[in-house]
């Protein structure tokens, strides 16, 4: 079953009884816990490794190998910015380049004030409308940098220098 | 209701055909990932709203659905008219009542919402007179932006399941097999391997369990064919892997999602759900004691799992690392047992050829590529979108007749094909027919299908660059030559870049590249040279241009380049606007001027220049004290 993402989100026990506790289950798992808790702490970790009986170390290098998960919290709106072939010849460099002067901070960071996270991925599959930028679940397509500050919902990029 | 034998499958098949004769006319609004991005959703509800305000599905039996990607998500959002045909791009809520009132009443068209020929100039009414559409023959997309993905009735009564009923009432699991290797069909994911030998392997080998694969694992970067697949006929990957698995007695299924497709995964999780219900999938299905059920994985977002030993372990839980394949997944795949892995768009032909004979599906095609193809044609050309041809189709007709040429009418200079581990071909192979032998021999291959125009303003040094980025990122780490060499690479494509290249460096490139070819052990390991490998092979007096003369024929290349405003200039201000820096002053109407100083040189200002008073040149050749306030400022 899939649950729409507007659904509450349940506990790690409750993820927990949805997939049979086996290391197949694994990334499911993983993958629940970080819709529900906005990334995957530490000690969560833990408590999966236990449960599933998958060495922590295991469940460690399956956290870090794979790029959907995160093991710093996220800002609350994730922005992405796709680099997909299309769109890098059809500027998505700019956008990031915008991305960062607005916010503040590289890609695969997040604002001090735990509001943006920028990330960086590589190909979301709507190349027709390339560059594409993807605010929360909002796909703007064919973005020009101009657009940008719009489509972040932030102020006018300020000219400090 | 449950089908569970021959008449009642025909039966159910009627009744979703006579559930349509009530409607005269169709809206069907397009709600792939473009055209929803592009607002299709608040158009679909306008016309429900509309629809129901004026009680007009009673009256006159009119219908709106949702359908998947119609492909041409340039002109998003799409609404055809059916039967019609009549076709409306770029579509607006404010537009709707006009549709219902002068086209759906009175026949009456809206020029303002018809598609226009950027050739002719001229407005196009129908939909199959697009040239876009015109020239394609779909296939694997057959139903795709006809049927609503969410409703089996639709699916069923555009010939969804014929082939498994096909399959299941009258033909042995042999006879399916020989039916697949008649119609030449190879994997759709790049490699083009023969699916009735994969089939036919896993139906021999031994064990309790065998599992049956599809790859949705779509990392290319600039392809999306399964992507629409999944999201707009679900059920044409479904009939393919039930009657797959009957061919091969397996038991057990799973689709393996890439991470970015939400959509996706929601509409393959309500066929599934759907097909249950109606005894097309899971126990018993239609009523022959035939079990098969799937499950929908979804993918962590790593590109190397979309390579089938990687997609397994990850299955598994492990890390998506390859493994060497002296050993077959047909004899040892998923959990050690017995494997057939294909793509989504191999499954979503297989109907089609059971229904139609393998005979109907080779009469399409090249000697050794039959059939049709899915490609996803992007980048800098007229017409972006999805698009489905015979093999042997040649690149001048897809990029001209299909794209409609290159945008703004600029030269065209390369075609990416394969993603990374394709590469970039030139115009002197824009009339080669694609198929699998011919991308190959010409140095790239055919991929997932990812099709990218390039310009004249595209960098090859750059374009190659873009891929070992993008390698070094999603390399899994296993083999040093991979691990290592990428990273190496990488290092001497940044300082070409940044004018730091040296003499030697495209024969450092060459030997490390023959080293990852020798040593890597999966496949994307081997083939990641190619982009490198193609471009240097077409576009060698371009690396030269950076080692050299320290420029950029492009002007892609920042550290490479820099602009000015030329005297044609009519001051308009547009630049002046798109500047991220503030760099470009001038009042209105006079000749507008570039501080080198505060430049970036990142091209917007030409992208936008309607009187092309912009002009760039080499950063070498500015005056050396311009050239010191840039490297102060930088």
């Amino acid at each position: 079953m899939i649950e729409q993402s507007c659904a509450p989100m349940p506990p790690l026990e409750e993820i927990l009884e949805r997939y049979p506790r086996e290391e197949a289950s694994l990334i499911q798992v993983l993958q629940d816990v970080h819709r529900a808790y906005n990334y995957l702490p530490c000690d969560v970790l833990a408590k999966v490794s236990e449960s599933l009986g998958v060495p922590l170390a295991k469940v460690f290098s399956v956290s870090t190998f794979y790029k959907a998960f995160s093991l710093t919290p996220q800002g609350k709106v994730i922005i992405r910015v796709c680099t997909g072939t299309a769109c890098h010849i059809r500027g998505a460099t700019q956008l990031i380049d915008e991305a960062r002067r607005l916010l503040e901070i590289a890609p695969g960071e997040t604002t001090p004030d735990m509001g943006f996270t920028l990330k960086t991925v590589n190909c979301v599959g709507a190349c027709a409308m390339a560059p594409v930028l993807i605010v929360g679940e909002k796909v703007h397509g064919n973005t020009k940098p101009a657009k940008v500050a719009k489509a972040l919902g932030v102020e006018e990029r300020h000219h400090a220098h | 209701m449950r089908i569970d034998s021959r008449e009642r499958f025909d039966a159910a098949v009627s009744e979703a055909l006579a559930g349509r004769e009530g409607h005269k006319t169709e809206i069907l609004v397009c709600c792939g990932t473009g055209c929803l991005a592009n607002g299709s959703q608040k158009v679909a509800e306008a016309f429900a709203q509309e629809v129901e305000k004026r009680g007009l599905e009673a009256g006159v039996g009119l219908f709106t659905k949702k359908t998947g990607c119609h492909g041409f998500c340039e002109k998003g959002p799409l609404v055809v008219l059916q039967p019609s045909g009549v076709l409306y791009t770029k579509v607006e809520p404010r537009h709707v009542p006009d549709i219902l009132d002068k086209t759906v009443a009175k026949g009456e068209l809206i020029p303002r919402l018809l598609y226009k020929d950027p050739t002719t100039k001229k407005p196009v009414e129908r939909y199959a007179e697009v040239p876009f559409y015109k020239n394609q023959t779909r296939i694997a997309m057959r139903n795709i932006g006809k049927i609503d993905p969410a409703d089996l009735g639709d699916a069923l009564a555009h010939g969804a399941y014929a082939g498994l009923a096909k399959a299941l009432f009258g033909m042995t699991p042999e006879q399916v097999i020989a039916e697949v290797e008649s119609s030449g069909l190879r994997g759709r994911g790049g490699a083009g391997f023969v699916t009735a030998r994969k089939w036919k392997a896993a139906r021999k080998a031994q064990g309790e369990r065998k599992f049956l694969l599809c790859n949705g694992d779509e990392g290319d970067p600039g392809a999306f064919k399964d992507r629409s697949i999944m999201e707009g006929d679900p059920h044409s990957v479904l009939e393919g892997m039930v009657i797959g698995a009957y061919a091969v007695s397996a038991h057990e299924g799973y689709i393996y999602v890439r991470d970015e497709y939400p959509l996706a995964v929601v509409h393959l999780t309500l066929a599934m759900e759907q097909a249950r219900q109606a005894g097309l999938l899971g126990r018993d299905i239609l009523g022959t004691g035939f079990d098969f059920d799937i499950c929908v994985s979804r993918g962590g977002g790593a590109f190397v799992c979309g390579e089938s030993s990687a997609l397994m372990r990850s299955l598994e839980g492990k890390t998506g690392e390859p493994r060497q394949k002296y050993v077959h997944a047909t004899e040892r795949g998923l959990f050690d047992c017995p494997t057939v892995l294909n793509n989504v768009e191999t499954w979503a032909d297989v109907g089609a050829i059971i229904q139609n004979g393998g005979a109907w599906f080779a009469a399409m095609g090249t000697e050794r590529s039959k059939g049709t193809k899915a490609f996803s044609l992007v980048g800098k050309v007229k017409n972006t979108g999805l698009i489905e041809l015979p093999m042997g189709t040649t690149l001048r007709h897809i990029i001209y007749d299909i794209g409609g040429g290159i945008l703004g009418d600029r030269p065209f200079k390369a075609v990416q094909t394969g993603g990374p581990s394709g590469g970039c071909l030139p115009e002197s192979h824009l009339d080669d027919p694609v198929d699998y032998e011919k991308l190959t021999e010409a140095g790239s291959m055919m991929g997932s299908g990812g099709m990218i125009v390039m310009d004249d303003r595209t960098c090859m040094v750059d374009v190659a660059r873009y891929f070992l980025r993008f390698l070094v990122e999603e390399s899994c780490g296993k083999c040093v030559p991979c691990r290592e060499g990428l990273k190496q690479m990488l290092a001497i494509y940044d300082d070409l870049v940044a004018g730091r290249g040296r003499p030697g460096d495209i024969e450092r490139i060459e030997r490390l590249s023959a080293g990852m070819q020798l040593g890597s052990l999966c496949e994307l390991g081997k083939s990641a040279p190619n982009p490198v490998l193609s471009t240097l092979r077409y576009f060698r007096e371009e690396y030269l241009a950076h080692i050299e003369q320290k420029a950029c024929p492009a002007g892609i290349c920042r550290d490479l380049t820099a602009y000015e405003i030329v005297e044609s200039c009519e001051g308009c201000g547009v630049c002046l606007k798109a500047c991220p820096a503030e760099a470009i002053a001038g009042e209105k109407k006079a000749l507008h001027v570039i501080h080198q100083g505060k430049c970036i040189s990142c091209g917007a200002c030409y992208e936008v220049c309607p009187t092309d008073a912009i002009r760039f040149f080499p950063k070498a050749e500015l005056a050396p004290a311009a050239a010191a306030s840039r490297g102060g400022a930088s």
